[in-house]
């Protein structure tokens, strides 16, 4: 049997694409889905804050993820649990993905388009260098999560937490609610890189101390984890002598970054952008490979699940039109991304195949206040918004509208931070 | 009573083990450690050197190049990850070019094959990453990089496959000398055994100084490195070592066996059990791998950790000068495997040899070859190395292949199940980590550990509280139930 | 009595300080907009939080079920609330919305499962 798009990854990115692609007629979906459940990273995510947007309701991430795979049942989509992608082959007409399962051992899968949707993984204290002694009791903060949440076991009494990104926080509260001390949360930058709800709810409910420009230069305990090291960084974060402290702990949780999943995006050729270690995609989530979309954390790390099942519905929408024949290759306009301005998504824009605006997502470099972001094309001031508060924690989404855009018949759309005009 | 007691585990207890297995006698194998291969064997460059460096005249350059040439049948037999991808010592300047020819000329002396010594053009079309100013190397296309640890550990599963008993978790404290045996004090009990081989690695000297006077001492040097993810693994394709000095062979530039990239290590002298990394260290290993890989890619690393070489150090000789302790000692029955440091790993195919027909045969009076005598280990089924037609067998035949469980390195559920249930088989979450690499990878664990210690709760049926990541009782992952509500069993 | 506080209505995070006079009405400063005083002041006089937290749960595909208040509960009684909510013990099948423990600390509010859990075999 040739699918029509198959889906990698049965998580919010994927749950959203899949709907949407069949809705728009594709009639052969398939998700395939590593864990035991769909769902993805919701699931173990049971705290409140996400379909604000989406649902204009403040659920929890199981209820959020079921929302999603009650439509994906009700559209009789099938899914694969615990099949796990080996690799991606583009043939030009179709594309064969090898998987494996226990229960069907393994399979090659065609296909005609396909969605990647493997979200992300945990950056860990390997790759960040954390000097010291390699104990048992340093886990990273999603890890902690899914046994917690999951598994049903804490992971430790005295906590110490490095990284004040949303999953720190939300594990600082979660650990305190299940018993356990957290001393502090150790924050390299200057700022927070959590949503100030976060920081209210979870650190200040608690008392629980946030040490920002610091960071952990030893680990101590040979077996088990007995203690860090924390010493204040200056602006250039290089640690300055004479401010370190001990503190007694016998848990170290780590919120340091996440990462696009790409291993199998890249083996299959597709061009990447080293700015969001994800695919480079087009208004619609197409990558350079035809046929392949990409969507969700897998491209670019988000913060709030809303955006993710936003540009889900995109990439969704893109596939159908794709199998059709319907979707339109030439670009007309790239993105790039100015002063102030970490990366935009999407890269390219083909605007035979935008229906009302383009969404435009993106990050900041530092934090702002009362600025703009401006987009350009040459020197042409295209469209601006404002914000009282940018955060690098906290993604910009910008819209513009196709009548904006068509009055342009190419080029690249900078998007720079500058002062509001009067 | 035993005939034999090996005292340590490590690379060299676990081998001499599976050599005196040729011959019927009662061994015994104890380290006071929760696994085999526990401290140095686990921790170092795995390199299998060339031999062009050690003394001709010192027992270093004697079994080097002899047991260089063993690895291929020894990696065969106990199937572990092995390539001889060569070396090559590079050298930045003239006067550098000629410390190439002085060991170009000790290799010769120690016998090793097919050594050259290539300039400019030649050596940058062999490694077109390494740096400019390279201007020539001595390339020994004998050397190569083998897993340290898959080595000692199949070694020891042999040797218990072969009828050798493993006490793991049995630290020595005393030993006494009944004459005609010695009784071995453990923290799990006592041990005795006629004859005992002390190849306790960094602890050597003071498990000596337990029989006798002691007449060598050794000192701790720590050396740091850095994994890199194996998208790096392209930079370099043989290993690449500057010029040595003093301090000893110089930090690396290496491929592993696995396809990652490694460099390190430094060397600095440390109390014995100081494996901590510190900044410092780390940043001069960087700063100093540059010089011969500018575009190392530190944001691919993976991880970083020390281990620690035990350099001997005897009246006859300085700490920089030193050489392997291999004999049988004043106290008669007492053999010490000591000083065993650097190009220990690449030399023990034939330092077993040695200690098995040269000093501990001629030892013991009417003894007989054990006829049953396996070399071979049970192959083991690595899934990701497997052909699309083999995964699709091995699935059919047991499903439990079918089911990823380490996603960066694609290791299968049933991988791990069959290196929990092998002799000297996993234990622990770093045991896992050791024998099928589940938890080497890019995400460190992060994905794959809630399941491999699900794994090890199921097939050990111990509950998952009580499974452990290295040592026994201290090193717990979990600690506790939330809720605390006790479960019905 | 003052009070310094962050509002967490919105992403700007308008640092505010809230001062209560003495006819007992609030004085609130450093806010953008309307919503902030309104929060300043429940935060002074009467805070409340949603508590997402797990329950054990038997005969399930895993041994917690998560859970949530299903109307925010004073903040001062949310250890009070994980000590009641942790001696529960629910059998699968449990749907998203089942109550789990009605009433809690006899505060008029439920606790609520958040997500649906078929019964396993095992």
């Amino acid at each position: 049997m040739i699918y029509d798009v198959v889906i990698l990854g049965g998580g919010p990115a994927g749950l959203a694409a899949a709907v949407e692609a069949k809705n728009d007629g594709a009639e052969n979906v398939l998700i395939l889905e590593r864990d035991r459940e769909l769902g993805g990273i919701l699931n173990q995510c049971i705290h409140n804050g996400f379909g604000l947007h989406t649902f204009n309701e403040e659920l929890t991430g199981p209820e959020y993820a079921e929302r999603y795979i009650d439509k994906v049942k009700d559209l009789n989509i099938p899914y694969m649990l615990d099949t796990m992608v080996l690799d991606m082959h583009d043939n030009g007409e179709l594309k064969s993905i090898h998987v494996i399962n226990e229960e069907n051992g393994y399979m090659v899968i065609e296909t005609k388009a396909v969605i990647l949707t493997m979200g992300c993984r945990e950056r860990t204290s390997g790759a960040i260098g954390i000097p010291g002694y390699r104990p048992s009791g340093v886990f990273t903060a999603g890890t902690a999560q899914r046994f917690i949440n999951m598994e049903g076991y804490m992971v430790g009494k005295e906590v110490v937490i490095l990284g004040s990104g949303d999953i720190g926080l939300i594990m600082a509260r979660r650990m305190t609610l299940e018993g356990a001390h957290v001393q502090a949360v150790c924050e390299l930058m200057p700022y927070s890189n959590g949503l100030v709800r976060n920081i209210v709810q979870c650190l200040d409910d608690y008392d629980i101390p946030l040490k920002l420009s610091h960071t952990i230069t030893f680990i101590h305990g040979k077996d088990r984890l007995e203690g860090v090291t924390v010493a204040k960084v200056d602006e250039k974060l290089k640690v300055i002598p004479g401010t370190e402290e001990y503190i007694p702990c016998d848990t170290l949780l780590l919120s340091v970054g996440l990462i696009p999943e790409n291993e199998i995006t890249r083996n299959a050729g597709v061009t990447m952008d080293n700015r969001t270690n994800g695919a480079i995609v087009g208004e619609l989530r197409q990558t350079s490979m035809p046929g392949v979309f990409a969507c969700g954390n897998v491209v670019h790390v988000h913060d709030l699940v809303d955006f993710v099942s936003e540009e889900a519905v995109l990439a969704g929408k893109g596939a159908a039109k794709y199998i059709k024949g319907d979707l339109a290759s030439e670009i007309t306009f790239t993105t790039t991304n100015g002063d102030g301005i970490g990366y935009v998504v999407p890269q390219q824009v083909a605007m035979k195949n935008v229906e009302e605006k383009v969404t435009f997502y993106m990050r900041v470099r530092q934090v702002f206040q009362d600025k703009v972001v401006n987009a350009y094309i040459g020197d042409q001031l295209i469209a601006t918004k404002k914000e009282k508060k940018l955060l690098p924690a906290e993604m910009v989404n910008f819209k513009i509208a196709k009548d904006v855009l068509a009055q342009y018949p190419a080029g690249e759309i900078r998007f720079v931070v500058e002062e509001a005009k009067k | 009573m035993y005939d034999i007691a090996i005292i340590g585990a490590g690379i060299a207890g676990s081998y001499i083990a599976r050599e005196l297995t040729r011959y019927k006698l009662d061994i015994v194998l104890l380290d006071g450690e929760n696994d085999v291969g526990n401290q140095i064997t686990m921790a170092n460059s795995a390199i299998v050197h060339a031999g062009f460096d050690a003394p001709a005249h010192k027992l270093k350059g004697k079994f080097n190049a002899a047991g260089n040439l063993m690895y291929d049948q020894v990696c065969e037999d106990l199937d572990v990850p092995f390539k001889r991808c060569g070396s090559m010592v590079v050298a930045h300047n003239e006067y550098e070019m000629a410390t190439l020819h002085e060991l170009y000329q000790n290799g010769l002396k120690n016998g090793v094959p097919g050594l050259q010594i290539l300039f400019k053009d030649e050596v940058h079309a062999m490694e077109p990453h390494i740096h400019d100013d390279i201007c020539g190397a001595l390339y020994a296309p004998t050397a190569g990089i083998v897993s340290p640890f898959e080595l000692c550990i199949h070694a020891a599963e042999n040797a218990v496959d072969n009828g050798v008993t493993l006490k793991l978790n049995h630290l020595v404290s005393d030993i006494i000398n009944h004459n005609d045996h010695f009784e071995i004090i453990t923290n799990s009990g006592n041990v005795e055994a006629k004859y005992v081989i002390n190849a306790a690695g960094l602890f050597a000297d003071d498990i000596y100084e337990m029989v006798g006077k002691p007449y060598f001492k050794l000192l701790a040097r720590k050396g740091n490195y850095f994994i890199f993810d194996k998208e790096a693994g392209y930079l370099v394709n043989s290993v690449i070592f500057p010029c040595p000095s003093k301090k000893g062979k110089g930090i690396l530039v290496a491929p592993t066996a696995h396809g990652n990239l490694l460099i390190g290590p430094d060397a600095e002298p440390v109390h014995k059990g100081d494996i901590s990394t510190t900044t410092e260290r780390l940043d001069y290993i960087k700063e100093n791998a540059l010089k011969n890989c500018p575009s190392l890619p530190f944001n691919k690393i993976i991880r970083s950790y020390a281990g620690l070489r035990n350099t001997p150090v005897k009246d006859t000789f300085t700490t920089t000068d030193g050489d392997f302790i291999i004999e049988e000692s004043p106290v008669k029955g007492f053999i010490n495997v000591a000083g065993y440091e650097s190009p220990g790993l690449t030399s023990i195919p034939a330092v077993a040899h040695f200690v098995v027909e040269e000093i501990v045969k001629p030892m013991i009076p009417d003894i007989e070859e054990n006829h049953d005598y396996n070399p071979k280990v049970r192959k083991h089924l690595r899934f990701d190395e497997m052909t699309e037609e083999e995964k699709v067998a091995i699935i059919n035949e047991d499903p439990k292949y079918g089911k990823v469980i380490c996603r960066c390195e694609t290791i299968t559920e049933g991988e791990i199940i069959d290196v929990i249930h092998r002799s000297a088989g996993a234990r622990t979450v770093k045991s896992v980590k050791k024998r099928c690499r589940a938890g080497m990878g890019r995400c460190q664990g992060g994905f794959c550990s809630p399941r491999v210690v699900e794994i090890l709760s199921r097939e050990l049926n111990v509950p998952l509280d009580e499974i452990m990541y290295d040592q026994q009782d201290s090193t717990f992952i979990l600690s506790g139930q939330t809720k605390s509500v006790q479960e019905e069993a | 009595m003052k009070k310094d506080m962050t509002c967490i209505v919105c992403p700007i995070g308008c640092q505010m300080t809230i001062e209560e006079k003495a006819d007992g009405t609030y004085e609130v400063t450093g806010n953008t907009c309307k919503r902030g005083p309104k929060y300043a002041i429940n935060e002074m006089t009467n805070p409340t939080r949603v508590i997402p937290t797990t329950v054990v749960i038997k005969h399930a595909m895993l041994p917690r079920l998560p859970v949530k208040t299903a109307e925010p509960i004073p903040k001062g009684q949310i250890f009070d609330a994980m000590a009641a909510i942790n001696q529960v013990v629910v059998e699968a099948p449990i749907k998203t919305g089942d109550v789990v423990i009605k009433d809690l600390l006899g505060l008029g509010i439920d606790v609520v499962a958040t997500r649906t859990m078929d019964k396993c075999s095992f």
